[in-house]
């Protein structure tokens, strides 16, 4: 069995005397799509920004392939193959395909201190990694990013981090504001994330969209995991009814004891 | 990009953009428009103006020469809204820089250069401070710089009272000097309308050729997707905040140079006079799009309407009535250039 490409073990992140996360953590292998299900509020975001380098962990520690690392910023991650893309997908409307895609990394020609962004090089590019995900409706490289639908720019914001090397896709929201076509869509640039051998953490308060491509699954309520699971060991509602979870006390309690559960060293452990 | 471009996407041998050139292409190029209204304008004024020599080399060099000193800032200051942020301190610095120039040379009689190197020295430190107060305070930059022009202009007033104990001093510049940055030449046309030329140059490949427009786009386009995206965002706006001050500098030594004097009388009129060329130029004031192209054809269209109603039979003061009209067609057409843009793609994906 080998190392899980990110992981991360025990950790805490507080903010001040505010606690925002306990005792989290995850795992992800290779080829797996672990979905992050929480409510808003349950400390999703700020799970997102330590596992992409914004944030660092107050205690605990990050391992990546079984080594461990720490990010003292974004850039950081992102060179260890660490990609994060948030709900817009980190396009600019008013810019072209091409230039898009390769924001901060641009490709140039010409000689000296005067060289040139190459136009035509970065459209033929990100034009064929876009299609590559199967989104051949991007043809113009010129054309503008806002004219895109949610979708075709997830996919571009995807497309964009794999070209440029990335290991683990952190997929913050994607479906949130598509509809349901859009949203598809999304779930089938994942899948093809997953085959192509990426490590996607997919963060959703959406349960059918996880349920279709996750192979992992943690519910996240008040910055615990409340529950780890794998695929088909919870049905549909069970999840829901977990990540309503905090809406009364009885729920409350629920999560507490599942949050009980984790911590006492009894995570339901993952087959590989 | 605007003559190349549109060449490459015409080509045959790209036939998937062809079909979307005639009007994609031209919602792309906000430039086309501003051109276009400068070219209208301009026939207005050549058409009622030509009785009194509108189109004259005299008549021509007065506006050339009041649309170059409004130019040189108007592309920074272009910039600038294009990454998101405005700078009205010009307005100050440019009678500060005057005065930096004739306190150094004319009242002390330092060599000419080193007044050069302090002037524009003082305009790093402003754009500096700018840049370092917008970054740091999060404090919008309208605020920011708004502080600096009444700091920078009180400033400016008090340390010429305390060195000099007046409020304009005059300046006499070597010939070479007077020759690069203030005189007439061919035509009547400025030193400065040479400098604005360069500034358009340089900074059109800035924006439009080097990777660093990119990074300009980006960091209006969606602020922290560029920092996501590993675009050193602070130090950018620091730099442009900073460019934006010399630009100011460069137009008030050339101002003084070519009348000789200076005084510390803030500027206010070209704060306007500026950010109209920015805006009829087809920058959007929301920041993420812009042309270098558009904005000189936006200087040079309110320098046509300034200039040229003097040579018309109209009354003098109904060509801040025509900029009024003109700025609000040019804000009108940015919505609408966005909503096409977007709306374009949306038919294309039908075809």
């Amino acid at each position: 069995m080998t190392a899980p490409v990110l992981e991360m073990r025990n950790v805490d992140k507080s903010f001040g005397p505010i606690d925002v996360l306990h005792e989290i953590s995850l795992k992800v292998n290779a080829g797996e799509v672990l979905c992050l299900l929480g409510d808003n509020g349950a400390g999703k975001s700020t799970l997102i920004k330590t596992l992409s380098g914004v944030h660092k962990p107050t205690r605990g520690e990050m391992l990546m392939d079984g080594e461990a690392v720490s990010f003292s910023n974004p850039k950081q991650a992102q060179e260890l193959g660490i990609a994060t893309v948030h709900q817009f997908g980190g396009t600019y409307p008013l810019m072209s395909v091409g230039r898009n895609f390769f924001v901060g990394a641009e490709p140039t020609k010409g000689f000296g201190p005067f060289k040139v962004f190459d136009r035509q090089k970065a459209n033929a590019i990100a034009v064929e990694a876009v299609q590559n995900f199967g989104i051949t409706r991007i043809t113009d490289g010129d054309r503008l990013v806002g004219g895109l639908s949610g979708g075709e720019r997830q996919s571009l914001a995807i497309a964009r981090a794999v070209h440029f090397g990335a290991r683990v896709l952190i997929l913050d929201e994607p479906t949130a504001a598509l509809g349901v076509k859009q949203a598809a869509h999304v779930l089938r640039i994942v899948n093809e994330a997953k085959r192509r051998g990426l490590a996607v953490i997919f963060i959703t308060h959406q349960v059918m969209h996880a349920m279709a491509v996750g192979d992992h699954f943690a519910v996240l309520i008040r910055g615990a995991i409340a529950a780890d699971f794998r695929k088909g060991e919870k049905t549909r509602e069970e999840i829901a009814d977990l990540m309503a979870g905090g809406e009364s006390m009885a729920d409350l309690e629920a999560s507490i004891e599942g949050y009980m559960e984790t911590h006492d060293g009894h995570p339901p452990a993952p087959q590989h | 990009m605007t003559m190349e471009s549109t060449s490459q996407t015409s080509q045959p041998a790209r036939p998937s953009t062809s079909q979307a050139f005639s009007l994609g292409a031209l919602f792309r190029r906000p430039e086309v428009g501003a051109f276009m209204g400068m070219v209208l304008v301009f026939v207005f004024f050549a058409y009622f103006g030509y009785d009194r020599n509108f189109l004259s080399p005299f008549g021509t060099s007065s506006w050339v020469n009041m649309a170059s000193t409004i130019g040189i800032i108007a592309i920074p200051v272009g910039f600038l809204m294009i990454a998101g942020e405005l700078d009205i301190s010009i307005g100050a610095m440019v009678p500060a820089a005057k005065m930096s120039m004739a306190v150094a040379c004319g009242y002390y009689g330092l060599p000419f250069v080193v007044g050069l190197l302090i002037t524009f020295g003082i305009a790093f430190v402003v754009g500096w401070i700018n840049g370092m107060l917008v970054t740091r305070t999060k404090v919008p930059s309208l605020i920011v710089t708004l502080a600096t022009l009444f700091a920078v202009s009180g400033l400016t007033l008090f340390l010429s009272l305390l060195l000099t104990d007046t409020t304009s001093q005059a300046l006499t510049s070597p010939a070479w000097a007077k020759s690069l940055f203030g005189d007439y030449h061919f035509w009547g046309f400025q030193s400065s309308v040479f400098w604005w030329i360069a500034i358009a140059a340089v900074l059109y490949y800035v924006l439009h050729l080097s990777p660093w427009g990119n990074w300009i786009l980006a960091l209006g386009g969606d602020k922290e997707s560029a920092r996501n995206a590993g675009i050193p965002i602070d130090r950018l706006k620091i730099s442009l905040f900073i460019l934006t001050a010399m630009a100011a500098a460069l137009c008030g030594v050339c101002e003084t140079v070519l009348s000789n004097s200076a005084t510390t009388t803030t500027n206010f009129a070209l704060i306007f006079n500026c950010i109209i060329a920015v805006v009829v130029g087809g920058v959007l004031l929301t920041g993420g799009f812009g042309t270098v192209a558009g904005v000189f054809f936006g200087t040079a269209t309110l320098a046509i309407v300034q200039q040229g109603i003097g040579y018309t039979p109209f009354d003098r003061n109904l060509s801040s009535l025509i900029i009024g009209v003109m700025l609000l067609i040019a804000v009108l057409m940015n919505d609408t250039f966005r909503n096409m843009a977007t709306s374009m793609a949306a038919s294309k994906k039908g075809k």
